[in-house]
């Protein structure tokens, strides 16, 4: 699974919505979670994953709180919407 | 994480912060979301072994080049680029921000304004049988407001707050004690001149303890400048929104002509003052600003009016003929040449060398002053045929100021594009001659109506 820098948003779009689907995350764990799925085999660097997230958010697939998290800092959650779980399932069926 | 030198990583973190924070594209809120993810990960590489520098440098490189990375949220937010002036904090729950206690006590200056203008109607001065009072008044209902509202901005120290109240004062007692005949020319004079002289007071108020550097003076005419374009496009949306309410209250058959010009249009006129001054306060830096932009536009077309006209006029040898109020026009065409060269200077970095542009500037200021010599040569061999009255004293005066100001500004840009000088005193120069404006319209405003009889 070599990804195209040029086609992080689409093809990246279902597996972040996977990783949602089965549990709230942040940042830095959905991106470990990506990086066990492809077995470490990503060309993008983990700043790309947040434009995907904000562009997930703006579709209403995913939506986002900010929570306190145990070490005290402000920490950015993402969870699936139910306009998210169709667009996961969509993109499975194809 | 590694307690050996926390300072140290914390100062590598904040650098990076700072640099993030640089970039359009990426807002306060994406900074912290992307600052959390680089102390997971520095944590992370922490506990694998790494010291504390290192895991930085390898998470920083994880999270890819800052240019991919912006633009990458750029393409995103594309919005971003554009939106620039962020009027109301972003994100919910943030605290009430400076930024918005100040958007709220500009909103009630200009309401201050506003109400002011009304309240001699309610003592009776309607506004059509007092043009006059009005008229010499007018910029005394707004102006001081516009030094409260930088006085509380700027914290000003009360040692200079009996000094700006004095003008003040002064302004109010010329504008009422004198009998001015009716819509005469002195109190027309009067009402162009007032303004002028208490937008000093202003230029104090505004630079707040910064008048006596010629940073803070540079500051102030970079203010009124983008002041100038801000109120322009107020105005037009003012315009805009005044056609609408006649066009549709008449669409019901009531006349609200009467609401306009006495309620709405001098309130609206006067608030929006203070309205455009927050405005360019909000936007300063976020926004480039535009005059400079257009000086660069029409530099090189006034330079090559200019020089056409004077061509003409050699080549044809005609004589300029002389009106009675010709002197206006060459006053006005001196203050388009002064502001052109002002705001050029004013977003001129003064470490460049000479360039091109510089050469338009001079020769812009150059043929402006030979088309002002001809046209003082013409006025001053009939001057004796149309008499001294207020106003051609006054057009004279200004003439001279500008002139001055001009022939020094020209000396000196020709020095600095032969090497010669520096452009920092091109700067001295031009903030050092403001108090001269105001000085001469004090001098019109004080001297002027009891020195030609009140007419």
């Amino acid at each position: 699974m070599e990804i195209n820098k040029d086609l992080i948003g689409a093809s990246s779009t279902p597996i972040v919505l996977a990783i949602l689907a089965d549990k709230d995350g942040y940042g830095y764990a959905i991106l470990k979670r990506v990086r066990e799925l492809s077995g470490g085999r990503m060309e993008w660097t983990d700043g790309m994953l947040y434009p995907v997230l904000h562009r997930l958010e703006r579709l209403g697939h995913v939506e986002a709180r900010w929570e306190v998290a145990d070490s005290g800092r402000r920490r950015k959650y993402y969870g699936i919407t139910p306009r998210g779980r169709v667009q996961l399932a969509e993109e499975r069926s194809q | 994480m590694n307690p050996e030198n926390p300072v140290a990583l914390e100062e590598q973190i904040d650098q990076w912060r700072s640099y993030l924070r640089r970039r359009q594209a990426i807002h306060a809120v994406d900074v912290a979301e992307l600052e959390d993810h680089l102390r997971e990960q520095i944590t992370a590489l922490v506990e694998a072994g790494l010291a504390d520098d290192e895991a930085f440098l390898v998470a920083v490189k994880r999270l890819g080049a800052l240019d991919a990375l912006s633009r990458e949220f750029a393409r995103e937010h594309s919005d971003r680029l554009w939106k620039q002036l962020v009027l109301v904090p972003a994100g919910p729950g943030a605290l009430r921000s400076p930024a918005q206690t100040d958007a709220i006590a500009a909103f009630g200056f200009a309401v201050a304004a506003a109400v002011l203008i009304q309240v001699p109607q309610l003592f009776g001065l309607n506004f059509d049988d007092n043009t006059t009072f009005y008229a010499v008044n007018f910029s005394l209902f707004v102006l001081p407001v516009l030094v409260g509202y930088f006085v509380w901005k700027r914290r000003l120290d009360t040692s200079a707050l009996p000094w700006l109240a004095a003008a003040i004062v002064a302004g109010v007692v010329f504008a009422n004690v004198y009998p001015f005949a009716r819509e005469g020319f002195t109190a027309t004079l009067t009402a162009l001149h007032m303004p002028i002289a208490l937008w000093l007071v202003v230029g104090i108020a505004y630079a707040g303890g910064r008048w006596s550097q010629v940073d803070g003076r540079m500051d102030f005419i970079r203010f009124s400048g983008e002041l100038l374009v801000y109120y322009a496009l107020i105005a037009a949306g003012g315009g805009v929104l005044m056609a609408f309410i006649v066009l549709i209250f008449e669409a019901i058959g009531i006349d609200v002509e009467i609401f306009l010009t006495t309620w709405l249009l001098p309130s609206g006129v006067l608030g929006a003052v203070v309205v455009a001054s927050w405005l360019v306060e909000v936007k300063q830096g976020a926004i480039e600003n535009m005059l400079p932009v257009l000086t660069r536009l029409f530099t090189p077309l006034f330079a090559a009016l200019l020089i056409t006209f004077l061509a003409t006029l050699v080549w044809t040898g005609r004589g300029l003929d002389i009106e009675r109020d010709m002197l206006i026009a060459f006053d006005l065409l001196l203050v388009v040449v002064l502001v052109l060269l002002l705001y050029s200077i004013s977003a001129r970095d003064p470490k460049l060398p000479p360039g091109a542009f510089d050469v338009a500037q001079v020769v812009l200021v150059i043929s402006a002053l030979l088309v002002d010599a001809v046209a003082l040569w013409a006025i001053a061999g009939r001057i004796s045929d149309f008499g001294f009255s207020p106003n051609r004293v006054a057009a004279l005066g200004e003439n001279v100021i500008l002139l001055v100001n001009l022939i020094w500004s020209a000396v000196l840009y020709i020095g600095f594009l032969r090497g010669r000088g520096t452009f920092a005193s091109m700067e001295r120069w031009q903030t050092n001659y403001i108090p001269v404006y105001a000085g001469w319209a004090a001098i019109v405003v004080i001297v002027f109506p009891p020195a030609f009889g009140y007419i």
